[in-house]
């Protein structure tokens, strides 16, 4: 079953949180990856591969680019999760 | 008539017999390379974990960093050199392609006459070479296998690139492969994914030369890639194949004293540990940090350095993986020497 656009928020808090030791509570739609979350650009590359499989999407690298903040990355887990 | 053909008799296994290692004297500190771009000392260290790299100068050539590092593995392995019947170099950075490199290093390490020729795998290179001599030596066509991993990538960086200036430092790392009674080198787990060749590669071809007097716009060739690309691909497609060269060589992750991946950064290092969740006892080598990226010579320097500090010692087990341009990698187990 498809993930809710929370719960999609609150796994990727979970991860950002065990990637970056950022707590999950900072983890708002609105905060940027690199400019808020002390997620580099090679770490944005864990937060993927650990966004793909726990929601079962795949996340080319030439669209992890435009990955810039928390909701960028909720809007596309929801619209290319099966 | 089809004649009867007597079948080359080779050794039952091969082992690496010594390791010796060449890193040029002039060490060049993240300082050096802020001249040219804009970023710092922390940016650097905390995308790469490198502190420093050596560069080579003028008499450092392929050849005389090959031939110092190959002596050492020679005494190291305790042979003659003129029982060495195969020369494998492997190099990305050698200009002059013709003749291969290898001959005039053969010669030079008092070799004789053996077969010697250059490969071309980029990080993965030692690998490739490994798992030749290895083949030769079991197959018959040569006892003793000299296989040199070496680089002067400092000629192939652009100073001016801030994602790419830092990496690479130069060196050359060689080991003595010879006949054994017990298996010491793995099944090889090694492969290419040529539909990633861009994500690594030479920005131009030495084509862009040709004909041409003035060259005041041409902006001389170097290394360049894709990072998160590489950086994805390294750390969760290579645990894959170092998981899978440890299995296919019957060693659990337990019984591994010595992990020497590549050293591209060590941020893939870091991360590939963890992905692969090895032991804490198991010892990683982590020679990027005070030689830079080395490409083929990587592996065999960190080698040898494991063994010279005491981290690692002979008998040891350790899984060796390259991976880099192509994107061609090798992985294996193998014991110490």
């Amino acid at each position: 079953m498809a993930a809710t656009e929370a719960e999609i928020t609150e796994g990727l808090a979970e991860i950002v949180n065990e990637i970056a030791g950022i707590p999950t509570e900072d983890v708002k739609s609105e905060k940027s990856f690199t400019d808020d979350l002390d997620v580099d650009s090679l770490s944005m590359v864990e937060v993927v591969v650990a966004a793909e499989e726990r929601f079962d999407v795949k996340i080319p690298d030439d669209d992890v680019k435009n990955l810039k903040t928390v909701g960028d990355a909720v809007s596309y887990i929801l619209k290319h999760q099966d | 008539m089809t004649a009867k053909i007597k079948p080359s008799q080779g050794s039952p296994y091969a082992r690496i017999l010594g390791v010796g290692g060449y890193r040029p004297t002039r060490v060049v500190g993240n300082d050096e390379i802020l001249k040219h771009i804009d970023s710092s000392d922390e940016w650097i260290r905390s995308r790469s974990g490198i502190a420093t790299r050596h560069w080579a100068g003028p008499e450092e050539t392929v050849a005389m960093m090959s031939v110092e590092a190959s002596g050492k593995a020679i005494a190291a392995a305790g042979i003659d050199p003129a029982q060495i019947d195969a020369v494998i170099v492997s190099t990305v950075s050698h200009f002059k392609q013709t003749p291969a490199i290898a001959t005039e290093i053969a010669d030079r390490v008092g070799a004789g006459k053996p077969a010697a020729f250059d490969i071309s795998a980029g990080c993965a290179g030692f690998g490739y070479g490994l798992t030749l001599a290895k083949g030769l030596i079991v197959e018959g066509s040569a006892e003793y296998a000299l296989v040199i991993g070496v680089e002067r990538l400092s000629d192939l960086t652009d100073l001016e690139d801030r994602a790419t200036a830092f990496l690479f430092g130069d060196g050359a790392g060689a080991v003595v492969v010879g006949p054994a009674q017990e298996p010491a080198i793995g099944p090889t787990v090694w492969g290419s994914e040529g539909d990633k060749a861009e994500a690594i590669k030479q920005t131009e071809s030495w084509e862009i030369y040709r004909g041409r007097t003035d060259v005041s716009d041409v902006r001389y060739p170097a290394i360049t890639q894709e990072g998160q690309a590489v950086f994805r691909w390294a750390v969760f497609e290579m645990a894959k194949v170092a998981q899978e060269a440890l299995d296919r060589a019957g060693v659990r992750a337990d019984d591994l004293d010595v992990f020497i991946p590549h050293q591209a950064n060590m941020r893939i290092i870091d991360s590939m540990v963890k992905t692969l969740g090895l032991p804490e006892h198991v010892t990683v080598a982590r020679d990027v940090a005070t030689t830079g990226n080395t490409s083929a010579a990587s592996i065999p320097l960190a080698m040898e350095r494991l063994l010279a500090t005491g981290q690692a010692k002979s008998g040891d087990t350790a899984l060796v993986i390259g991976f880099g341009a192509g994107l061609a990698y090798a992985a294996t187990v193998v014991t110490l020497p």
